[in-house]
């Protein structure tokens, strides 16, 4: 069973949805909404979630999805969720506004390690919605930067009009204590940035491999590059942190659906420790 | 005022180059500058030089009708643009513009075609340092390709 | 069989037991012979059983025959196994309500029925064990395994008769009962009378056992009984050394069996169905036509099906190469890093059901004699 430094503390009814409301909603992508939920208990420990869990969200009468608290953990009250409308389920949800209610089970899963990053560099490279499972390891970062060494952000998106929270990444990238770096795939002529896979500013960011730790979302192809490039840059892979994604039906290990090889995503995972799942990502169709 | 054989030297493409190969590039060498917005060159074109980047970012670019000029990868400070300079019929593939103030050295393709001919070793190790240029051209596009951030329902 | 005090009944001994269990309020479920195949079902009395059936089972054949005796239990398990009553095939979890005020969730509550399993093998026996390691031995607990199981009285068998496909002998979970019931029972007909040898399993079953007509089993009657056991246990149909399986099977993850076994497997998913441990379920939301009242129902799917890792457009596993090679692996390997013990009891009931006759013991042994030594 591979290392957990966080699992999700038992649910009292872990399989029945709790109501939530929506207060807000905006549009953050192409076919991407972010909700702000309030839940009917102040106490809820959705509330309560560290930083790369998720929950289960209902769409009644549709059905349910798994999908990463995209906020701030430090911001009790309320629960931010970054939802792409895909699915008939996700559609159903980005459907809903200001003042309808979905359901809400959670929250599971592991936890990036923040804890553990504190004393080390941290580098996160994030591709396309897999900066949304960041987001709050960010927020993290950027609290209570003092715990941490250097702090670099890569970033990689389809195109300029894709990228995730684009003005909040133009705020941090204000900040003197964070470098990020954002590329994307093609663009055109009004795009001033960098053009290419992420995976290429890898070996150009400025962090100490022997003192980093790597954070990782996005594609698991490009997951898979990221982290050969990490490795190539000195990182190795007990120091770089991945979040995986399966279908997933109940969340709590019953239901079977999220097993990759040996480990189920919901509950060993999303977040592992990339040497325990290493020889596993490269097989097809495990 | 550096010399062209120094400016070869220090740059990390040409890393650790013997002394005599260096002064053969640098002859074939000669400093240029590009003013944000300029082209170095255009598709089409004949590829009779390649650049190595001293200072900002090169966007290679391709117009498609009904889509406007896309940019399909940016070439940064100590990177090469132009690898089509190596193989007949010698033309250029795509535009290349210089996004910010550009600093290269341009090299002259058939002077340094010439010199490979005329020294093997030569022409070796200059076939050393540019594969990895193609092999990591070739394995972006593979990437790039899969439009892996695309909605794929 | 250790050295615990044994009874002996008659076969109106059982009749009284099943009496015995309906007065204390459990719902009685046992084998009984319906469309030509032995299943588990509410049974009365004694004459509900597959009195003097026997089964014959080989790859992807079932049928029964008479039998020359009278044997209540000479059969070895049919396509049901206690986890339909246990884990049910459909369930309600939970059912919502909208109104002008929001949304009320009522969460379905736990069955209060409690089951008498009769005839319950060795095997079963252990399935369940197992089964309760992956549903109440984590950190969260299924509230509707939990009721079920615990109010659940067992009176398993041993087994009297090895089936063609069975192989528990090899994978250490039978024929012999040692634990997890409250009363066992061995078939005896080689002597005059038609006996069960009884051992009472913890206080419940002493206690049942008590109110039995029932006379103390001699050293005779007990030897007897061990002897149907040993007997069973040397004629198993099949056998499978799984000692290596955990590390064998990931080991060969692009071994060409799997290629050669999706020839032949039709992904029909029956293995999943008839398997007592395979535990996989999905669940389906629901709507009235207004979308007033809501509900999501749990109910088992299998690992074989096009959709079950579904994910982003696709499934990650759409090959039928993969998925049966997921079945297995998962089955006689991961299991082992999930819940500390095999995923298989050997009941055979894979290699019987399945319509092609895949045997998962042979496709074990083509994998590990390919390996040099």
């Amino acid at each position: 069973m591979p290392e957990q430094l966080f699992a999700a503390p038992a649910l009292a009814d872990p399989m029945t949805p709790r109501v939530a409301l929506v207060r807000r909603r905006w549009r953050d992508g192409p076919d991407v909404w972010t909700f702000e939920l309030e839940m009917a208990d102040s106490d809820d420990p959705a509330y309560n979630f560290a930083p790369g869990q998720f929950n289960m969200l209902t769409a009644f009468g549709v059905g349910e999805i798994p999908v990463s608290v995209s906020g701030d953990a430090a911001y009790h009250g309320r629960l931010i969720h970054t939802i792409r409308a895909v699915g008939p389920v996700s559609i159903a949800l980005t459907r809903l506004g200001s003042g309808d209610r979905l359901g809400l089970r959670g929250p599971f899963g592991t936890a990036w390690p923040m804890r553990e990053a504190e004393g080390h560099d941290v580098v996160v490279v994030a591709g396309g919605l897999g900066l949304a499972p960041l987001r709050p390891a960010l927020y993290r970062l950027l609290a209570a930067r003092e715990r941490f060494g250097q702090v670099v952000l890569l970033y990689g998106a389809r195109g300029p009009a894709d990228i995730l929270f684009r003005k909040e990444i133009e705020s941090w990238r204000r900040r003197l204590d964070i470098d990020i770096e954002v590329t994307v795939d093609h663009a055109a002529q009004d795009w001033r940035g960098h053009v290419g896979v992420v995976t290429r500013l890898i070996p150009r960011a400025s962090f100490d491999p022997l003192h980093a730790i790597a954070l990782v979302c996005g594609p698991e192809v490009m997951m898979r590059f990221a982290i050969a490039a990490l490795n190539d840059a000195g990182i190795s892979d007990a120091a770089i942190w991945l979040s995986m994604e399966r279908n997933m039906k109940c969340a709590v290990g019953f239901c079977g659906h999220c097993q990759f090889g040996p480990v189920f995503v919901c509950r060993d995972g999303a977040v592992f420790r990339h040497d325990a799942l290493r020889d596993k990502l490269a097989l097809k169709e495990l | 005022m550096e010399g062209l054989d120094d400016i070869i030297g220090k740059h990390p493409f040409f890393a650790d180059m013997r002394d005599d190969f260096r002064r053969l590039v640098a002859g074939c060498s000669r400093n240029t500058v590009f003013e944000a917005g300029q082209y170095l060159f255009h598709e089409s074109e004949p590829a009779d030089r390649f650049y190595v980047l001293r200072h900002g970012r090169v966007a290679l670019e391709l117009s498609a009708p009904g889509r406007g000029t896309l940019t399909f990868q940016t070439a940064l400070e100590g990177e090469i643009v132009g690898v089509s300079w190596l193989i007949p019929p010698y033309r250029w593939t795509y535009d290349a513009r210089a996004t910010e103030l550009v600093r290269a050295a341009s090299i002259d393709a058939a002077c340094l075609r010439g010199k490979c001919e005329a020294d093997h070793d030569l022409g070796y190790d200059m076939m050393k340092r540019f594969m990895p240029v193609l092999i990591q051209r070739l394995q972006s596009a593979q990437m790039q390709v899969l439009d892996l951030y695309g909605a794929h329902a | 069989m250790r050295g615990t005090q044994r009874a002996v009944l008659t076969v109106d001994g059982i009749q009284a037991l099943l009496d015995g269990l309906k007065g204390r309020g459990y719902r009685v479920l046992g084998p009984t012979v319906r469309d030509q195949a032995i299943i588990y079902d509410d049974i009365a009395a004694v004459a509900d059983l597959p009195r003097g059936w026997t089964d014959e089972q080989e790859g992807g054949r079932y049928r029964l025959h008479r039998r020359a005796d009278e044997a209540l239990f000479g059969f070895a398990v049919g396509p049901t196994s206690w986890k339909r009553f246990l884990h049910p095939p459909v369930l309600r979890l939970w059912h919502a309500t909208r109104d002008d005020d929001g949304i009320r969730v009522v969460a379905e509550p736990p069955a209060t029925e409690r089951f008498a399993f009769i005839g319950v093998r060795a095997c079963e026996l252990h399935a369940i064990a197992i089964q309760d390691r992956v549903l109440l031995g984590g950190a969260h607990q299924d509230p509707h395994y939990k009721a079920r199981r615990e109010g659940a009285f067992l009176v398993a068998v041993n087994c009297g008769v090895a089936g063609g496909t069975c192989f528990c002998a090899s994978m250490n979970t039978g024929p012999e009962a040692e634990t997890g019931f409250d009363l066992a029972l061995t078939e005896l007909l080689d002597g005059p009378e038609h006996l069960f040898v009884v051992e009472a399993g913890g206080e419940a079953g002493r206690a049942l056992l008590a109110l039995l007509p029932h006379r103390p089993a001699s050293e005779a009657e007990i030897a007897r009984a061990q002897a149907v056991i040993d007997h069973t246990a040397a004629s198993m149909g099949r056998a499978m050394r799984s000692d290596d399986l955990r590390e064998l099977l990931p080991r060969n993850h692009a071994h060409p069996r799997w290629d050669e076994v999706a020839d032949r497997c039709l992904t029909c998913g029956n293995c999943t169905m008839v398997c007592p441990t395979c535990f996989c379920t999905s669940v389906e939301d629901s709507s009235d036509l207004t979308g007033a009242e809501t509900s999501r129902s749990r109910r088992w799917d299998s690992c074989f099906t096009m959709d079950f890792s579904y994910l982003h457009g696709g499934s990650v596993r759409a090959s039928a190469k993969s998925r049966y090679r997921q079945w297995m692996t998962h089955k006689l390997s991961s299991w082992h890093e999930q819940f500390d013990t095999s995923g298989c009891v050997g009941c055979g009931r894979c290699i019987t059901w399945c319509p092609v006759g895949i045997d998962i013991t042979e496709e074990v042994r083509a994998i590990r004699d390919s390996e040099p030594r």
